[in-house]
C-alpha cells in the first residue's frame, strides 16, 4: 500500500512512527516499528498484520515486473522463432 | 491493488508457465513451507496448470496448524479465567482442543474472546477494559513475532499494565532441519516463504542449501511469483545446482531486516517449543525475556502445559511434515471438514486439509 | 415523550407511552390508511395469481452504517427475498423488539429509513408490533419483516427451474455490504469509501419478467450471507447440475478488493444486500443484460458463467490465470486471517 503520510521520528520508538497507506481509497494506519527502512511518501509497504515489515520503492518492483518480463518474453521469442522455421 | 495486480496478470502467467514446462527436464519434489503460498497455489488454480513433473507437498508453513494440543488446552483454560479476555487472530478461533472444544465453545459459554486484525489492537482492549487481563495469543513465525514484540514494548512504554502474551512463537528453520534429517522425506526443492524471508533475509537458507543439496528459491506470493520461483528452481534441479536464490527481489534481501530481528531479540529469547506433528524442537520456539515476565501470559497467570493427545485417528501430524497428503487420513472429508474441523490442518484457511477441501473437493 | 429520551420498559406496556410511540414515531412516518387504522390486522384487497410469503429478522451491529442502516436492510431484504421468486411485493408487516435504553433518536431515524423504503420502493408498511426488553437482553433494536407478494399467473421462478445452458447473470458488484459491516467491528479500522450496497430489486425483476419472453427468467437468487460463493452451491444443488463462472467477469470495486486483501477475505464469501443471481436462456442473456444495465441498482451488471453438466452441485471458477478451482459454500463466519 502507498504511504501518503508519515508520523514519528526513525530515531525514537516513543515518537510514535505510523504511516498512514492507501490502496486503491482504502486508508489504513501502519505501524513503522519494525519496518527494514524507513519509508518516504510514495513509497509502498509491505504489511503484516497492522504492521509495515519492508519498504518497497515502486523502482525495485519496476525491476522485479522487468525481470520476469524478460523471462516471459525470451519465451514468445523462442516461440516466434520456431515458427518460423 | 498496486503490485499486486501486475503479478497475477494472465498476460505474465502464461508465457512464464510456458518457460516453466520447458526448465522442468526431470521429476522433482517442491516443499512449499508457507501456508500462503499453499493456498495462493490453490486459489490461482495454479495447482491445475503446473507440469506434472512437478510434486507440490505443503510443509509446515500454517501457524495455526502446527500449534500443539497442548498449548490449545492452555488457551482454553486461560479463556475459562475470571477478568480474562483473550484476544487472537481469527484463524484460532475455532480450532479445538484435546477435548474436542475450541474458542468458538468457550465464547458461546461467556467467555470473553475478541478477534482483532492487529496484535496492537489488543491495546486499546486493554484501555478499554481496565479492570480485566487482556491475554494476547502470539501464534507465528518471524513475521508475526516482531510485531508481536513491538505490542509488548509499546504495552511497557504506555504503561499498560494488564495486557499480557501467550507466547507459541515459533522459528522457520529448525523444523525444516528436523525435516530434512527425515529420510522418508525426499524433496529436492524448497520454495522459500515470502514474508518470514522478507525478516530473516534470503541468507538464512545457505546452510539449508550446503547441507542438504536442496534448491531454495525464495517466492511471492503472487502467481507470477510462484511461477518465477520455480523456473528458477527447475533450472537449479537440470543443472545439478543447489543454491539460495531470490525470485521476491521487491520484499527480500539477502540480509536479515535488523529494525524487526533487533526488536524480537530484546523481547524474546529462544526457547524448545512443541509442535504439533513434530514434538518438542530444541530452540524452535521464542520465550519472553525475565525482564518482561509482567507481560508473559504463562509466567503471571501461572499456565502449566500438559501433555495432550491429538484426536484419534487425526493425520495431521504426517500432513504437516509432508509425508501424506489430505485424502489418506481416514478423518478427511468424513468426520473432518471445515464446517466440522477435528484437527487444525482442517480449521485454518492457510491449512492443507482445508486447501485441499476447499478447492479441489 | 420522556426527558431521558431513550427507551422506557413503559414503551412496550401497550399503554399511553405505547400510544405515544405509535403516534409519535410510527404513524408520523409510516403513514398510510391501512396501519393508520391501528386494527389487529391489515386487511387487504384480493389480487388474481399465487401468493408468496417471506419472512426475515435483522439483528445487524453497528445498526447504522455507511449505505443503509437495520432498517433499510429490514424493508430491502424481505422485499428481495419475495421477488426472487418472481412475485411481486404487495405489503410488509414490521415487527421491532427494542432495549430498554435505546435512544428515541436512533429508532426515529431507523423508522425514518424504513418510511423512505418502503416509499420508494412502492411497498407499504401494513401491520406492525413494538415490544421492549430490559437492557441486556437483546442489543439496542432487533426487527423482524414479513412480507406477502403476488406471482403473477405464468410466472415459475425457482432454483429447480434452471437448466443447462443458462447463463449467470451478476447484477452488480459484489461484497459491498459484508466488507462494509466487518470494517465498521471494533478492531478492524480500515476508513475509505466503502459502502453498504442495501437497496430493493422489485423494479428490476418486474422489467425483466415484463420484457424477457415469458419462461425465459429461470431463477433468481439473492446471494445474502455466504456471498455469491454459497448462492452459486444452492442453485447448483437444486439444479443437480455444475455451475462454471469466470474470475474476471465478476465485478468488484477495487475498494472492495482492496480491503478484502488486507483483511484476508474472499469477496465471493461476502453478503449483498442489494444484488441478484439471474439464472437466464442463452438467447436471452444479452437482452436481459442490457434491462439490468438500465436500472439505477443494475448498473454494473455482467455475465458471469453458466450452468453445464457435469458433477452435479459443483461450482468452479475460472482463474485469471487461466486455471480452475472449486468453490465450496461458506463453512461459519468469514474472519480477518493472520496473513
Amino acid at each position: 500500500m502507498k504511504v501518503i503520510e508519515i508520523q514519528g521520528d526513525p530515531d525514537d520508538f516513543l515518537s510514535g512512527q505510523i504511516a498512514l497507506v492507501d490502496a486503491d481509497g482504502i486508508r489504513k494506519e501502519t505501524r513503522l516499528d519494525i519496518v527494514d527502512r524507513w519509508p518516504d511518501l510514495g513509497d509502498y509497504l509491505i504489511i503484516h498484520a497492522g504492521f509495515a515489515i519492508h519498504t518497497l520503492d515502486p523502482q525495485e518492483a519496476e525491476t522485479n515486473i522487468r525481470l520476469m518480463r524478460e523471462m516471459a518474453e525470451k519465451v514468445e521469442a523462442a516461440e516466434a522463432v520456431e515458427q518460423r522455421t | 491493488m498496486k503490485y499486486l495486480d501486475e503479478f497475477r496478470d494472465q498476460t505474465l502467467a502464461e508465457p512464464l508457465l510456458k518457460e516453466l514446462r520447458r526448465s522442468v527436464t526431470k521429476p522433482f519434489r517442491v516443499m512449499e513451507v508457507c501456508g500462503t503460498h499453499t493456498m495462493s497455489i490453490f486459489r490461482s488454480g495454479l495447482r491445475t496448470l503446473l507440469p506434472e513433473e512437478i510434486e507440490l507437498i505443503s510443509g509446515p508453513g500454517c501457524p495455526v496448524c502446527v500449534t500443539s494440543a497442548s498449548h490449545i488446552d492452555a488457551i482454553l483454560a486461560m479463556a475459562e479465567l475470571q477478568n480474562t479476555r483473550i484476544a487472537l487472530f481469527g484463524d484460532l478461533f475455532r480450532v479445538p482442543g484435546s477435548n474436542g472444544l475450541s474458542l468458538a465453545n468457550a465464547s458461546s459459554q461467556g467467555a470473553k474472546v475478541d478477534i482483532v486484525y492487529s496484535p496492537m489492537d489488543s491495546l486499546n482492549l486493554a484501555r478499554k477494559y481496565p479492570e480485566e487481563l487482556i491475554v494476547f495469543l502470539g501464534v507465528g513465525f518471524e513475521t508475526t513475532t516482531p510485531g508481536i514484540a513491538a505490542t509488548i514494548l509499546a504495552a511497557k512504554n504506555s504503561a499498560l499494565d494488564n495486557f499480557a502474551v501467550f507466547s507459541t512463537h515459533k522459528t522457520m528453520p529448525p523444523p525444516l532441519l528436523a525435516l530434512l534429517d527425515d529420510p522418508e522425506l525426499q524433496i529436492d526443492g524448497l520454495l522459500c516463504p515470502g514474508h518470514v524471508s522478507s525478516i530473516i533475509g534470503a541468507g538464512a537458507y545457505q546452510p539449508l542449501a550446503d547441507t542438504y543439496k536442496l534448491a531454495c528459491v525464495v517466492g511471492g506470493f503472487e502467481p507470477a511469483d510462484i511461477l518465477q520461483a520455480l523456473i528458477l528452481m527447475a533450472r537449479q534441479i537440470a543443472n545439478g545446482e543447489a543454491r539460495v536464490e531470490n525470485a521476491y527481489t521487491r520484499a527480500v534481501r539477502w540480509e536479515e531486516n535488523s529494525r524487526a530481528q533487533q526488536m524480537v531479540r530484546a523481547i524474546f529469547k529462544t526457547a524448545d517449543m512443541e509442535w504439533r506433528g513434530l514434538g518438542v524442537i530444541p530452540e524452535s520456539g521464542l520465550a519472553i525475556r525475565e525482564e518482561y515476565s509482567h507481560y508473559d501470559a504463562e509466567r503471571r497467570l501461572n499456565i502449566k502445559l500438559t501433555p495432550a493427545t491429538e484426536p484419534k485417528g487425526c493425520r495431521c501430524g504426517e500432513i504437516l511434515k509432508g509425508k501424506e497428503v489430505p485424502s489418506q487420513c481416514p478423518l478427511y472429508g468424513k468426520r473432518c471438514t471445515p464446517g466440522n474441523p477435528v484437527g487444525p490442518c482442517m480449521v485454518s484457511s492457510e491449512g492443507t486439509c482445508a486447501a485441499f477441501f476447499k478447492y479441489t473437493q | 415523550m420522556n426527558p431521558g429520551n431513550t427507551i422506557l420498559l413503559d414503551h412496550g406496556s401497550g399503554g399511553i407511552a405505547s400510544q405515544e410511540l405509535i403516534s409519535q414515531i410510527f404513524l408520523k412516518h409510516l403513514d398510510n390508511s391501512i396501519l393508520a387504522s391501528l386494527e389487529d390486522s391489515a386487511v387487504m384487497e384480493n389480487h388474481p395469481g399465487k401468493i408468496a410469503f417471506s419472512t426475515d429478522s435483522y439483528v445487524v451491529d453497528p445498526i447504522f452504517f455507511p449505505g443503509g442502516n437495520i432498517g433499510t436492510l429490514a424493508v430491502h431484504g424481505t422485499i428481495n427475498d419475495l421477488t426472487m421468486r418472481g412475485a411481486r411485493p404487495l405489503c410488509l408487516s414490521l415487527g421491532l423488539i427494542l432495549e430498554e435504553g435505546f435512544k428515541l433518536d436512533d429508532l426515529e431515524r431507523v423508522i425514518v429509513s424504513i418510511a423512505e423504503c418502503a416509499k420508494s420502493a412502492d411497498v407499504p408498511i401494513v401491520t406492525g408490533d413494538t415490544k421492549v426488553v430490559p437492557r441486556g437482553k437483546c442489543d439496542k433494536i432487533f426487527i423482524n419483516t414479513s412480507g406477502i407478494g403476488i406471482v403473477e399467473d405464468g410466472v415459475n421462478v425457482s432454483s429447480t427451474m434452471a437448466q443447462e445452458g443458462d447463463l449467470i447473470l451478476l447484477s452488480g458488484s459484489m461484497g459491498d455490504h459484508g466488507i462494509t459491516i466487518m470494517t465498521r467491528r471494533a478492531g478492524i479500522s480500515l476508513d475509505g469509501n466503502l459502502a453498504s450496497d442495501s437497496a430493493a430489486l422489485n423494479e428490476l425483476v418486474a422489467l425483466l419478467l415484463d420484457k424477457l419472453p415469458s419462461g425465459s427468467l429461470h431463477t433468481l437468487r439473492d446471494p445474502t450471507r455466504g456471498g455469491v460463493a454459497t448462492s452459486l452451491n444452492e442453485i447448483a444443488a437444486a439444479a443437480g447440475l455444475a455451475v462454471e463462472i469466470d474470475d474476471q467477469a465478476i465485478p468488484v470495486k477495487p475498494e472492495v478488493r482492496a480491503a478484502c486483501e488486507i483483511m484476508g477475505l474472499d469477496p465471493l464469501y461476502l453478503a449483498n444486500e442489494g444484488k441478484c443471481l439471474a439464472l437466464v436462456a442463452p438467447e436471452q442473456a444479452a437482452k436481459a443484460l442490457q434491462l439490468m444495465r438500465s436500472t439505477a441498482v443494475g448498473t454494473d451488471a455482467a455475465i458471469i458463467g453458466s450452468l453445464k453438466a457435469g458433477k452435479a452441485g459443483q461450482v468452479v471458477l475460472r482463474t485469471a490465470i487461466g486455471g480452475s478451482r472449486i468453490i465450496t459454500p461458506l463453512h461459519g463466519e468469514p474472519l480477518p486471517r493472520i496473513c
